[in-house]
């Protein structure tokens, strides 16, 4: 536990840092992305400007079509925008080519799916190492962030495990930690909650909770209004426009 | 990141197909293993021919009744077609006129059933002769002693037989000195031949020899010769021995031209050739189906790789999702395959080796030590270049299609 702490203070120091450099994690100008061509062209995105601060918790809410996965994916590095810019923690990562987006994935962003995404017939301590591989990590630190990392989701006793012998909730923990291993600038979750249980769902926004109340940039995108309720800011996106970003006056006093 | 680190990620990724794994790695070590046995089995039957006709003597020229060439030609002049006999061997041992010969014996074979007790054997090799043979034929016995030139005079009902034929009729005890039934005529021992092996599809020790006279008198009648045992003085002088013999034997059968000849002449040298030249058509013949299996199973890593590709898509798109390079995906799967047709032509060419100790259908392999480099080196090249597609594929998805795909 003592162990936990000192990875929660270690972030809160990081955390505070990039509050102090006063750097937005995410600054996105005039972002358009845009499908087919002439007179079948589709505007996922529409104009949409952005800028989400250091230790912000954000739910992007929309009904389906709206472009809030569009702009996941486009936040996320795993698409690139047909023009505008986007700045992620100060570096512009708009026009960069593939090779380049990976390592920025890898990085700076720490990725929950809704269909949790762990990697098959793998142990969740591979799946959390995984990441940090990639990155060039030795294997003893590897393996220690990745045992600390589970032991903050609650599931330092299921290390071994693979994820077919997870329930939903274990599953999705298992990718918190994997976000959470990499020391990310931005966690981004995409629907996280889609395919779990109430109670499931309960215990993993308690976690986004801890974890943003570590410092840590949250982003949530969802079309659930509980959800969308725990996040300190709510955006809501319609036919690829911003309509509304406003604080929420329940969790920002 | 490492290329170790990679090199594990393969090991993993082929460790949790095993399956999989298991059965791509045995189509390429049957490719491999079929071209190295294959390929030394025809290597070894061309030995064995080899070894079968200069068993008979480099220096030995066989006659043989009828015309030159077979089939039809040599039918058509059987009416006038003068049966060699035991004149015209004697003919051929005149100093004077034939001066390359060193040696000549006369061969009639018959085909007979041995009997000691309730043990039977047909050998397929039953000729009378005379001592000239021996030389001639490079026969040798290991224990008891030849019949000798005293014996065919006398007429005396003694035999020479082979390994096979003794163990066929006596098992384990020793022959010398027994007595046994061919052809319901009873002889006795004298003499047991050393191993010769066997010469392509026929046992070169199923073997009974028996003064000639003795076959005359008892079994077969006064019948014409099968064939005339000739030895040249030293290997250099077959063709003029072949000259020789083939003047005498003209002059005898009254033969004015070659085309109506009634007799025909077997030249070991010649008959190495044609069955050397037969043997390697075989082996190419052998090396294109062993051929054909290996890129069989170098069609299989591909489809293996396809379809693990396609089945691992979401995989690969999440491990793009969280930061894999391009090049690690890449070099992930190529060490996949690289590693499948390094073990399946490993264990291949373990098993060429020890499928090539077994005798198949009577040949005995011999290993081409190049088909064992090429099999291994195409398995190799094989594993890459069909690997590599699927590889490409897997490597150049865009993360976003990739996770998307169920």
């Amino acid at each position: 536990m003592a162990q936990v702490l000192a990875v929660l203070q270690a972030v809160v120091v990081e955390a505070v840092a990039s509050v102090v450099d006063q750097q937005p994690v995410i600054e996105v100008y005039d972002a358009v992305k845009k499908y087919g061509m002439g007179d079948s062209t589709i505007f996922a995105l529409n104009g949409v400007s952005l800028s989400i601060d250091a230790g912000e918790y954000v739910a992007i809410m929309g009904p389906s079509g709206s472009g809030k996965s569009t702009l996941m994916n486009i936040l996320g590095a795993l698409d690139i925008m047909t023009s505008g810019k986007y700045f992620l923690d100060g570096i512009e990562i708009s026009s960069m080519d593939e090779n380049h987006l990976a390592i920025v994935r890898g990085r700076k962003i720490g990725f929950i799916f809704q269909s949790f995404n762990l990697i098959p017939r793998t142990s969740a301590l591979h799946n959390v190492e995984l990441p940090m591989a990639y990155q060039g990590v030795k294997p003893k630190e590897r393996r220690e962030r990745a045992l600390v990392a589970l032991e903050v989701v609650g599931l330092a006793d299921r290390v071994d495990h693979e994820p077919t012998e997870l329930s939903g909730g274990q599953q999705q923990r298992v990718a918190v930690a994997r976000a959470l291993a990499t020391r990310p600038a931005l966690l981004l979750a995409d629907e996280p909650t889609g395919a779990l249980d109430s109670k499931s769902t309960a215990d993993l926004l308690d976690l986004f909770d801890q974890i943003n109340a570590a410092g840590r940039t949250v982003v949530v995108i969802t079309h659930e209004l509980d959800v969308a309720h725990r996040a300190k800011r709510i955006i809501r996106m319609r036919d690829g426009k911003i309509v509304s970003d406003e604080l929420n006056k329940e969790r920002v006093a | 990141m490492s290329v170790l680190e990679i090199i594990r990620f393969a090991m993993r990724g082929l460790f949790i197909n095993r399956l999989r794994t298991a059965l791509t790695t045995l189509g390429i070590m049957i490719g491999v293993a079929s071209v190295i046995i294959l390929l030394a089995v025809g290597n070894g039957s061309s030995k064995a021919i080899q070894a079968s006709l200069s068993r008979l003597g480099t220096n030995s020229l066989q006659v043989r009744s009828g015309g030159q060439g077979f089939g039809f030609r040599a039918r058509a002049s059987a009416s006038t077609v003068k049966p060699l006999t035991i004149l015209d061997t004697v003919a051929l041992t005149d100093k004077t006129q034939a001066p390359d010969i060193k040696q000549v014996a006369p061969i009639a074979s018959t085909n007979g059933t041995c009997v000691v007790g309730t043990n039977t054997t047909s050998p397929s090799t039953f000729y009378g002769t005379w001592p000239a043979y021996y030389e001639a034929s490079n026969t040798s016995i290991q224990s008891g002693s030849y019949f000798t030139n005293d014996d065919v005079t006398q007429a005396r009902r003694v035999a020479l037989i082979g390994p096979t034929t003794a163990t066929a009729l006596f098992g384990t005890a020793n022959p010398i000195g027994q007595t046994m039934r061919c052809s319901g005529i009873q002889f006795t021992v004298i003499g047991l031949t050393a191993v010769k092996g066997s010469s392509g599809f026929q046992d070169g020790d199923s073997l009974v020899l028996i003064p000639i006279t003795t076959m005359e008198n008892t079994i077969t009648g006064n019948q014409p010769l099968n064939d005339i045992l000739v030895e040249a003085t030293n290997s250099t002088t077959t063709t003029a021995a072949q000259n020789e013999l083939t003047a005498i034997l003209d002059a005898r059968h009254g033969i004015t031209g070659r085309k109506s000849a009634d007799f025909s002449v077997f030249n070991q040298a010649s008959l190495l050739t044609t069955a050397s030249t037969s043997s390697q058509t075989f082996t190419t013949l052998l090396g294109a189906v062993a051929a054909i299996s290996l890129l069989v199973g170098g069609i299989g890593i591909t489809n293996i790789m396809l379809v693990t590709v396609i089945e691992r898509t979401r995989e690969i798109g999440i491990r793009k999702a969280i930061g894999a390079p391009k090049a690690a995906i890449l070099t992930q799967f190529l060490i996949e395959a690289t590693i499948l047709s390094l073990l399946g032509g490993t264990l291949g060419v373990i098993v060429g080796f020890v499928g090539s100790h077994f005798t198949i259908y009577g040949t005995k392999p011999v290993i081409v030590p190049a088909s064992v480099f090429l099999a291994f080196g195409v398995s190799i090249l094989i594993g890459v270049f069909f690997g590599g597609y699927p590889a490409s594929r897997a490597a150049s998805l865009r993360p976003i299609e990739a996770l998307r795909y169920e």
